[in-house]
């Protein structure tokens, strides 16, 4: 295993890999969950035998979470406040015809 | 009785082919048990799956080789009642799959071994002159392609990992070596199967499982057993170990006490 022995903080854990699976007829990958795995070809396998048992999968993406950089949750007011009240954003002004389908 | 394909022998025997379906099916089946064992213990939650999804994998071969087995012979027995009412004299797996699991090492070793010889075995039985033989193998070949990417890998990774793993594959490697020969050992079965071309002579495999098994061993830095001794009994049936009979215990218990129990 192309292990990190020189440093005790990683523990003897694996690392932590998010998964993304496009399904049978998603047309993008979607985030399921995360998974520990030695590296990318293990974190494959692994997501594998955990999330596609059911046969929801045809793609897997997996991501180290290390590698994730994500918004913070102390500025979650300054970063979707200002949305919050601009309701002609949302297209629901207009009547839909029923031969349209579901959008 | 399916014999489409090219017949060198004037006749197949019944027996022979019964034989055959039932070495195929307890192989798969006492292993998918073995593997079973590990469910909730695995020392990953991730590996502990991964051996499930296996073990559910050889048992669904195991139904189908079993099932394809009393359809040969004029036998009132269910698939069911081969897997839950034998006794252990009368299956036909070969001993390496019911040796006990050891330590996680050990038991992804054993599976590597297995899966080295099932994945030309039932690349070739998928060329079967029985239809239904060729047909249940070309559905379990794509199964034990990964099997043997998982297990040839975690071999590797164990053996090449760090100095206690290291030990512990070379303590198993030597414990297990004894096991592998009898794959290979062909007998009167096996001759009659082979000349009716329904499956080639297991001795046949020792080749690609030599390169399978020496590439791995050597990425794995595990240096090959030079002993040729090799238990057997288990695939004739002659004297399986005293493990398997502990295995059926356990295995058998709910149909032995509720007989014809279903859910």
């Amino acid at each position: 295993m192309a292990e990190d022995t020189s440093s005790p903080a990683a523990g003897n854990e694996w690392p932590l890999w998010e998964i993304f699976i496009r399904g049978q007829h998603g047309m993008s990958h979607r985030h399921v969950g995360s998974l520990h795995a030695t590296d990318a070809e293990h974190a494959i396998k692994n997501a594998r035998d955990v999330y596609t048992r059911r046969n929801e999968g045809v793609s897997i993406w997996v991501v180290p979470a290390s590698q994730v950089s994500a918004s913070s949750p102390s500025d979650k007011g300054p970063m979707f406040d200002p949305a919050r009240d601009k309701v002609y954003r949302h297209p629901t002004f207009y009547e839909l015809p029923d031969e349209a389908g579901k959008m | 009785m399916a014999t489409s394909g090219i017949t060198r022998s004037a006749t197949v025997s019944e027996t022979a082919v019964f034989e055959f379906l039932l070495r195929q099916g307890d192989n798969a089946l006492v292993l998918g048990h073995r593997l079973s064992e590990w469910c909730g213990v695995g020392p990953a939650l991730e590996e502990d799956i991964a051996l499930a999804n296996t073990a559910l994998d050889l048992i669904g071969q195991a139904k189908m080789w079993l099932e394809s087995a009393v359809g040969e012979i004029d036998d009132s027995r269910s698939a069911n009642d081969l897997a839950y009412l034998r006794d252990a004299w009368d299956f036909r797996n070969l001993l390496l799959v019911e040796v006990p699991n050891g330590d996680f090492g050990q038991t992804l070793l054993r599976e590597f071994f297995f899966d080295a010889f099932q994945l030309p075995w039932l690349n070739a039985l998928s060329q079967s002159s029985n239809q239904r033989i060729a047909d249940i193998a070309a559905k379990a070949f794509k199964e034990a392609s990964y099997h043997l990417e998982r297990s040839a890998e975690t071999v590797i990774a164990l053996g090449d990992g760090t100095e206690q793993s290291h030990q512990r594959m070379s303590r198993a490697l030597d414990y297990l070596w004894p096991y592998t020969g009898e794959m290979f050992v062909d007998d009167a079965i096996d001759t009659h199967i082979e000349s009716v071309g329904i499956a080639p002579l297991p001795s046949s495999m020792r080749q690609a499982w030599n390169q399978t098994v020496d590439s791995v061993l050597s990425q794995a830095q595990l240096a090959r057993p030079q002993s040729t001794f090799a238990h057997s009994g288990g695939r004739t049936g002659f004297r399986h170990t005293e493990h398997l009979g502990h295995l059926l215990a356990q295995m058998q218990v709910l149909q032995r006490s509720y007989p014809g129990a279903t859910w």
